[in-house]
């Protein structure tokens, strides 16, 4: 059997955790590290940052993650891939070229991918992906448009022989799909390979999610060790099957059970999950347990990509208040429910501006909407949510919240009130000739 | 893998595990039998329809189902079910991630006296 190569992921999300990260770039003996940290909504956060500092628009968290995994990588041999970038991929690109010369890693390549970017190429009346309607209907200010890229997109930096990628809206499978298909030669079009590749990318993209993360439920489905859980490493063969395992030492595990959630998740038809790169099919897909931690997957294929690209516009959607205070005790409920009632009657003065939601944490929150409510509930909390295109509408809810402690219900406490931001999105479909992914090298 | 019981399954929990995910206003929750032979009991038990009618204030568009027969699996997908998604829900879980539970708290068929998620409205 020849020799498979090692992939591994370093972030699932934009916010994930790093020290298993360097652990896993130290101990695995990978080929590639992928940090995959892009959601369609941080890419229209990022496009606000942007807005504000024409010098971020990337991952929070970049320079702190470059500064532990450069050297690591550098040791190890290891090349990494990621879409930090968000929606400056140039900025974050030259902010890695600062740390890697600031640490001494001369001659380290950064490969910088752009086009992703299509906010010039999209009608202003382009009809949405799926819904009725289009771009013109939004009455909000649109922040960014960014096409997800594929493999095709990486494969360029790959063959110019980069340490480091970083882009934009790199499609999250295709960060995983593209060092395989370059490491085994496989084209841009043999689609049942690339389904493999995907289903392999599918699963590691999410990190801890398929090595434990996400899944332990007290009683029926432990998980060990899970503070020190371990991020995913798939062994891949050149026929494209793969073991997906995690190392020795670290917390978390990996069965047949892990990896089936992580099969479809976010998937609807499994014989037809779209990326950038190929109609994966994972409807025949097998999944079995080879040793301890050591799943093996097989049988995933795929048919052609699709003709389109899609493309997650993003729009500013003003502001969100988030307040509650909270009730213990004999009668909690009915005394968090008289507060509810007032602050619903208080807030009547806006006359239907913003929209606004109260929910009895402990009583009814999550789903409320489902019908399932607790009765009898002995600590309780208020949570109140507004959100409007004027921040001054949340200011005056949070205000009306804090308030409830002297003129609510007796013994409410532990006030808590925030306005963050918002973003809403929409999806959208451009022809794949029309984005022109673009290469920039830079050499510490 | 089977299971040992100390009492007999009344929820789906009992017999299955699943996870949610959302695109847009749409739910999906893969759903997985333990026990190959609980299978039959899953697919009796998550029908579009069953399902639509436990929630109809939350499920405003259709349920579709996919089947994944040689790994015990159902993939349930929800449209019109995250009050907007992520976007638009004002719901602390506007992602809709607590869904599975919706799931698997609900009644096993045959078993329809089993409160669906603890206690009922009344």
């Amino acid at each position: 059997m020849s020799e498979s190569f090692r992939i591994g992921t370093g972030a699932g999300f934009s916010s994930d955790r790093l020290e298993p990260a360097i652990d896993l770039v130290e101990r695995g003996g990978l080929n590639v590290i992928v940090l995959e940290c892009l959601g369609e909504r941080t890419v229209a956060f990022a496009h606000r940052d942007r807005m504000a500092n024409p010098k971020r628009g990337y991952n929070a968290h970049l320079e702190r993650r470059m500064r532990a995994l450069l050297p690591a990588c550098h040791s190890a041999g290891t090349m990494m891939i990621t879409n930090m970038g968000a929606a400056n991929p140039r900025a974050a690109a030259e902010r890695t070229l600062a740390v890697a010369r600031d640490l001494d890693l001369s001659g380290l390549k950064i490969a910088c991918i752009e086009g992703d970017d299509v906010s010039t190429l999209v009608p202003k009346d382009q009809a949405f992906m799926d819904e009725p309607g289009t771009l013109a209907d939004i009455d909000m200010p649109i922040v960014g448009m960014n096409a997800y890229l594929g493999a095709d997109a990486i494969r360029p930096a790959l063959e110019a022989g980069a340490d480091i990628i970083i882009g934009g809206r790199l499609a999250d499978p295709s960060m995983f799909l593209a060092p395989i298909a370059q490491h085994f030669g496989w084209a841009n079009d043999d689609a049942p390979r690339l389904g493999a590749g995907t289903l392999v990318g599918h699963l590691l993209e999410c990190g801890m999610q398929v090595t434990g993360g996400y899944f332990a439920d007290p009683g029926i489905k432990e998980v060990p060790n899970m503070a020190q859980c371990g991020y995913p490493i798939a062994e891949v063969a050149a026929d494209g099957t793969a073991v997906i395992t995690k190392l020795d030492r670290t917390g978390g595990c990996v069965t047949p059970a892990t990896v089936k959630e992580q099969l479809l998740y976010e998937v609807h038809d499994p014989a037809r999950y779209l990326t950038p790169d190929v109609t994966a099919d994972f409807s025949r897909v097998e999944v079995a347990a080879m040793g301890p931690d050591r799943v093996k997957i097989s049988k995933a294929s795929g048919s052609a990509r699709p003709a389109t690209l899609k493309v997650t516009v993003g729009f500013d959607g003003g502001f969100q208040g988030e307040a509650g205070v909270s009730y213990a005790g004999p009668a909690a409920q009915q005394r968090g429910q008289l507060a509810a009632d007032i602050v619903r009657e208080r807030m009547a003065r806006l006359n239907g501006r913003g929209d606004l939601r109260i929910d009895l944490i402990g009583v009814s929150s999550l789903f409320a909407t489902a019908g399932l409510r607790s009765t009898d509930a002995q600590d309780v909390r208020l949570h109140v949510t507004l959100r409007s295109c004027e921040k001054e509408d949340a200011e005056l809810m949070l205000w009306e919240v804090e308030s409830l402690l002297c003129c609510g219900p007796a013994g409410g406490g532990g006030f808590r009130g925030a306005i963050v931001p918002c973003v809403m999105t929409k999806s959208v479909l451009i022809p794949r000739e029309r984005v022109n992914a673009t290469l920039e090298m830079m050499v510490a | 893998m089977t299971t040992l019981r100390r009492n007999a399954p009344r929820i789906v929990r009992d017999i299955a595990h699943a996870r949610a995910g959302d695109k847009g206003n749409t739910s999906n929750i893969n759903v997985w039998a333990y026990d190959p032979d609980d299978f039959a009991l899953l697919k009796r038990t998550l029908t579009p329809e069953r399902i639509k009618r436990a929630f109809p204030q939350l499920i405003l568009g259709k349920v579709a189902r996919y089947e994944m027969p040689h790994l015990c699996g159902l993939n349930l997908v929800l449209h019109d079910a995250l009050e907007g998604g992520v976007n638009r829900s004002l719901n602390l879980d506007s992602h809709g991630k607590s869904w599975s539970y919706l799931i698997l708290g609900m009644a096993l068929e045959g078993d329809e006296r089993a409160p669906p998620n603890g206690a009922q409205d009344n």
